[in-house]
């Protein structure tokens, strides 16, 4: 850049644009399709979660529990003589929350419910409509993890691009150094997923396949059906908890993804997953 | 590199307030999806789609698990209605329930009437059994009873019965804390005839070893394993065989199904 600096404004403009960026075909369709229903499926799926806890927004471990049992989470609202307060208690800790959890404004009025309303879906409280959304996008959610799960393992898309290698491993340290230093791969190295990459989306895949298992573990019918769910997980309770703890998990992917992909270029990686096309940043050597 | 980082911060802000725009949106589009009656039809594809998987993952008469003694709730949270209104149930508390009758009629060849006293002397299952509620939370307890089944048979279910609607005893003023719609009116609730035959469906008249206290029912109530604690109807005076839900109260085949839940609770 600084050597051609100073050369006159009449040298040939081709000399002066940046070399052009190589293309590459970087997302199957199937991959883009998945990506795009998971997105739509997940962002109701957390509405509508989020509507069904506050009908009973306290989280216990074990096969049983209800208020007269002990919780180990829980999201209150608890008058005091300033008004109602917002109470969280997470393993007996205290704190308020409120503004946010367990009392928060809405349209100018207060409201006590556990998550605000701003996060849920239907905005207002009702479990049946909630689960009515939350019950048909699981099957959109579930269906569209299946056939993503069946496709990656037959075309060996999970083995080649999301299954770390042992040289990946052995990248680990560097990769996280580059992330904090917010370095990002070009060249030969952005053609594939970095290890920080691969086990994102690895984790990703193994939270979205615990959320549909405790979700089914907390089908009274389909515990019939399959009861070492209860085994596996621990109780219905423990399955409720832990699909908590999962959608939490989910919520810390979606940002860190989204984060990354403005750091990334947002344009180039959105596009990339509606045309499939990227273009590799070049190596600045 | 200016440029680019100008750009970029550029593009970062429009990404970030359309992702605002889109959380700010999503709330009032779910709501409106929410109330038009066209998607309503489209979420209900769920619960049909849900009860026929179920069906045919339960085809083999799956039993619920059953707990241990050491497993039951220390306190079994009650629901619902707490004490049915009206002096007909206090005057039945106050007589121990000596003239309350459980009739079953409907499609069936022979309708019977049955007193609590006869209902006691059956054959009873024992079982302990975990309750879920539609809110989220969990008891176990322990429930005898005489099978449904039993009695069914006895009565003769005609081919062409599909439920067994219970009605009963008390009016529930609703329970605003769910949300949702919300109105008083008569408890009642239906099943499928082949849910009604399952071991473990229960006409129960004892919980934890005692006769049901009026919380959890007193004196019958309906335990059918493998679905959600609104089914499980308590206060139980008759219990009809029909071959459709419609005309029967709000017609949905329940009390919170008239207000917008599922009938089939297996999930």
């Amino acid at each position: 850049m600084t050597a051609t600096a100073d050369a006159p404004a009449a040298a040939d403009g081709a000399a002066r644009r940046p070399p052009r960026r190589e293309v590459i075909y970087r997302h199957t369709v199937l991959v883009r399709l998945t990506h795009w229903l998971n997105v739509l499926a997940i962002v109701v799926m957390l509405g509508s979660g989020l509507n069904i806890f506050n009908a009973h927004p306290h989280l216990y471990w074990g096969q049983k529990g209800s208020e007269l049992d002990r919780p180990f989470l829980s999201i209150d609202a608890v008058e005091a003589a300033s008004g109602p307060r917002g109470v969280t208690t997470v393993a007996g800790a205290k704190f308020d929350t409120t503004g946010f959890l367990g009392v928060a404004v809405d349209k100018g009025q207060t409201l006590q419910k556990a998550w605000p309303s701003w996060m849920t879906i239907p905005s207002y409280q009702d479990l049946a409509n909630a689960r009515h959304w939350h019950f048909l996008f699981a099957w959109v959610l579930a269906v569209n993890g299946a056939a993503y799960l069946i496709w990656g393992v037959v075309s060996r898309h999970l083995k080649r691009d999301i299954w770390p290698t042992g040289r990946d491993l052995a990248s680990l340290p560097q990769s996280i150094l580059d992330h904090i230093r917010l370095r990002h791969p070009t060249g030969e190295a952005a053609k594939r997923y970095n290890i920080l990459q691969r086990l994102a989306y690895l984790g990703v895949i193994i939270l979205i396949s615990l959320m549909v298992l405790t979700g089914l573990t907390m089908s009274p019918g389909f515990d019939a059906f399959a009861p070492w769910l209860l085994d596996l997980f621990g109780g219905r309770q423990s399955a409720r908890s832990i699909h908590f703890l999962c959608a939490s998990g989910i919520v810390a992917f979606v940002t860190v993804h989204l984060i990354e992909v403005v750091l990334a270029g947002p344009i180039n990686e959105v596009m990339s997953m509606i045309t499939g096309r990227y273009a590799v940043p070049p190596d600045h050597s | 590199m200016t440029l680019i980082t100008r750009r970029n911060a550029l593009i970062t802000a429009a990404t970030g307030s359309g992702l605002l725009l889109a959380g700010c949106t999503k709330v009032r589009f779910g709501d409106t999806l929410t109330g038009s009656a066209g998607f309503q039809r489209v979420l209900a594809q769920a619960e049909a789609w849900t009860l026929s998987s179920q069906r045919f993952l339960l085809s083999g008469g799956a039993m619920a698990r059953e707990y241990s003694v050491a497993d039951i709730s220390p306190k079994f949270k009650a629901n619902g209605t707490l004490y049915p209104s009206g002096e007909d149930y206090e005057d039945a508390v106050n007589e121990e329930f000596a003239r309350w009758r459980l009739t079953i009629d409907g499609m069936v060849s022979h309708p019977l009437s049955l007193s609590v006293a006869e209902i006691r002397s059956l054959p009873a299952r024992t079982q302990i059994t975990r309750h879920d509620c539609v809110e989220g939370w969990s008891a176990i307890g322990q429930w005898t009873g005489v099978p449904l089944g039993l009695l069914l048979k006895t009565a003769g279910v005609l081919p062409q019965a599909k439920y067994a609607v219970f009605h009963c005893a008390d009016n529930l003023e609703g329970e605003p804390e769910k949300g949702g719609m919300q109105a008083p009116g008569q408890y009642y609730e239906s099943i499928a005839v082949v849910d009604a035959l399952h071991p473990q469906t229960l006409i129960a008249h004892s919980m934890n070893g005692k006769p049901l206290d009026v919380g959890h029912g007193a004196p019958l109530r309906l335990r059918v394993e493998r679905q959600l604690g609104y089914k499980q109807a308590k206060y139980v005076q008759r219990i009809q065989l029909t071959d459709r839900l419609s005309g029967l109260y709000g017609g949905k085949g329940g009390y919170w199904e008239d207000r917008g839940y599922e009938w089939y609770a297996g999930i």
